[in-house]
């Protein structure tokens, strides 16, 4: 360490004090800077017109990350996944919405439902049988299901409990609706691979079980299996992940996640659905008169503000960017919404390209805080023209112990100091 | 041969020939045949009304052990709930304000708790019951539900005949069922 370099240090420490105490990046520049020299780790030090201790010495080799994960300075950015819960094989985590841009959810922060915890399964002792209501029962290795032509689309999934009806509602935007994600799928269309076994007259619907400890079966109606299902091996480009079914899943564009069976080794082809438990006992939506709906596929429209949201705050007043996602099980996104006065009026946001079919869409709208307290929120219009309820509006036709497809407006409240929580809490 | 007619023979095998040529073109010869062998060992869902449920029964007397040698650990001795679903209970409940769901309350096919048990259950140890043992702990789950009586033995067609409290109720999807415009 040169002379000069110490006594620059001494004399800018009073400085560096300075900037601590307002640098909000404290926690994070405290653990970059270059190992064995404590004093280089102190905020501020990389600061203009200083040069970067980054900038001093190489960095990382090729080859230090063979699969590369986030900066260490994102190591909060993870999946939301509750501490409390009674057992951790049938259970959920939750993608951290508020954290993401864009529409594409990155492959390790994808939401994850399982309810036989995650298969080890070796690919090559992996088969997908298709039979049933067919002229030939067949099947498929995945070395088979790759050759077949592939297709790659955008699509949403969402678990169908996202949120519950009943308080307690969450803080953030990821505890109220992270049982949500997006993206691109690569696979062979369902309805090809049928072609292969010949669907015969009378058939309705296709029983898809799973490869889990589960054996999760679903009952898919034939028409969406003819429609835009896929079988899908990949995911925004690479393998699916085990938590999402490696190595070959069910996508039903728009339909409640659960139906999406993953680790996917039968389809059979039947005239009537199975009945299973996770269409009957779970799945099923419990009205207040003591009826409940059954094959409630759809996710119907949808949106939430995801900045500002709850947790967060605003540290200024001035201009701010209001952003979040919209989609819709039935098709496009018409239009998004956004209302800064609790509900009161309500103005057009900015859709970002491209707006596609049963996929997240980014909306925003420019916004100059006043620095007085506001509730913000917006709601979803799609292409049928439904238009996203307010939880009051759903909670009316359905009660509160309904459980599935609350896709209701979600409001959050910033106070005078910035402070952004649920508003509905 | 009339000259015309062997015009028409010559269409009709031209048309034969084409529509051979798209059928080839549809399929891909992807995938091999399944095996009787092999499906039988795979095809394990059992339809409402109990449709390929397999050969045996069982009692409630051996469910009881059954059960509390593989079971109560998660449901509680008496399935009253623990770490799993609560099992018993809840009948006549749905309409009201705090709903208890169960096997007995909201189930509407018994041959569906066949299906679950062996394909999930134990939770631990999934597929590893006896055909024999899953109709046994199903009877005895029934019977703490009263559903069945406690001397009852369940093999395919009685299970089958068992008829669920909650059976019809279950209503189709009304969505969109918010009028908000
Ligand atoms: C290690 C704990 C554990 C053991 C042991 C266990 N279960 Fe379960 N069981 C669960 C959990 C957890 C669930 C909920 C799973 C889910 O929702 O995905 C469940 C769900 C069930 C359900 C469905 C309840 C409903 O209303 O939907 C039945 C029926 C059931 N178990 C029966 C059994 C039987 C019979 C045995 C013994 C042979 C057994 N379980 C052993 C943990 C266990």
């Amino acid at each position: 360490m040169s002379e000069h370099t110490t006594d620059k240090r001494v004399r800018e420490a009073s400085r560096r004090r300075f900037l601590q105490a307002g640098a909000a990046l404290a926690g994070s520049s405290a653990i970059s800077g270059v190992a064995g020299s404590p004093a280089l780790a102190e905020p501020g030090n990389n600061l203009p017109p200083n040069v970067p201790e980054w900038m001093k010495t190489p960095g990382d080799p090729m080859g230090s990350q063979p699969y590369g994960t986030p900066s260490i300075h994102e190591k909060g950015v993870v999946k939301n996944i509750s501490k409390t819960l009674p057992q951790y094989i049938s259970a959920s985590g939750r993608t951290p919405l508020q954290e993401l841009d864009g529409i594409i959810t990155p492959n390790g922060l994808f939401y994850e439902r399982h309810h036989g915890g995650v298969p080890t399964i070796d690919p090559a002792e992996h088969r997908l049988m298709l039979h049933g209501m067919v002229d030939r029962p067949l099947v498929f290795t995945m070395e088979d299901i790759r050759r077949f032509p592939s297709q790659s689309r955008i699509h949403f999934l969402e678990c169908s409990g996202n949120p519950v009806y009943t308080k307690p509602y969450g803080k953030t935007a990821s505890d109220l609706v992270g049982l949500l994600s997006c993206a691109e799928w690569t696979g062979v269309p369902l309805k090809t691979v049928l072609d292969e076994a010949g669907v015969q007259a009378g058939a309705k619907w296709i029983v898809a079980e799973g490869a889990d400890a589960a054996a999760l079966t679903r009952s898919i109606p034939i028409e969406k299996c003819l429609d835009d299902a896929m079988l899908v091996y990949s995911q925004n480009g690479e393998r699916l992940r085990p938590q999402q079914g490696y190595p070959l899943r069910l996508l039903l564009p728009g339909f409640e996640g659960n139906m999406n069976v993953k680790w996917l080794r039968r389809l059979k082809v039947v005239a009537e659905p199975a009945y299973s438990r996770e269409e009957t006992s779970k799945y099923t939506d419990p009205m207040p008169d003591g009826t409940s709906r059954e094959f409630t596929f759809y996710m119907e429209a949808k949106s939430i503000i995801t900045r500002p949201s709850g947790g967060q705050k605003l540290t200024t007043q001035g201009f701010h960017e209001i952003t979040g996602i919209a989609w819709s099980g039935h098709g496009k996104i018409k239009s998004v919404e956004v209302s800064l006065d609790e509900g009161k009026s309500w103005q057009q946001a900015e859709l970002q390209e491209p707006v596609l079919t049963r996929a997240l869409t980014r909306f925003r709208l420019p916004w100059h805080w006043d620095g007085s307290p506001a509730v913000i929120q917006s709601r979803a219009i799609d292409e049928t023209g439904y238009v996203q309820p307010t939880l009051a509006e759903l909670v009316a036709v359905r009660g509160l112990n309904s459980f599935y497809h609350n896709n209701a407006i979600w409001p959050w409240r910033i106070d005078a100091n910035g402070e952004v929580t649920n508003a509905q809490a | 041969m009339p000259r015309r007619d062997l015009k028409v023979a010559a269409l009709a095998s031209a048309i034969a020939m084409l529509s051979a040529a798209t059928q080839a073109e549809e399929r891909y010869a992807i995938g091999r045949a399944a095996t009787p062998a092999e499906i039988a060992g795979w095809n394990i869902d059992i339809g409402r009304d109990g449709s390929n449920l397999p050969p045996g029964s069982g009692s409630v007397e051996r469910g009881r052990t059954v059960f509390s040698e593989q079971c109560a650990v998660c449901h509680g001795d008496n399935g009253q709930g623990g770490v799993g679903d609560r099992l018993v209970g809840g009948q006549g409940t749905l309409a009201n304000p705090k709903p208890i769901r169960t096997v007995g309350s909201y189930w509407p096919y018994a041959p569906t708790l066949f299906d679950y048990i062996r394909r999930a259950m134990p939770q631990n140890a999934p597929q590893s019951l006896s055909n024999e043992d899953v109709y046994a702990v199903s009877a005895y789950i029934l019977s703490l539900n009263g559903i069945v009586p406690a001397n009852a033995v369940l093999d395919a067609k009685s299970l089958a005949a068992v008829k669920m409290p909650n059976r019809d109720g279950f209503v189709s999807d009304p969505r969109p069922d918010v009028h908000n415009r």
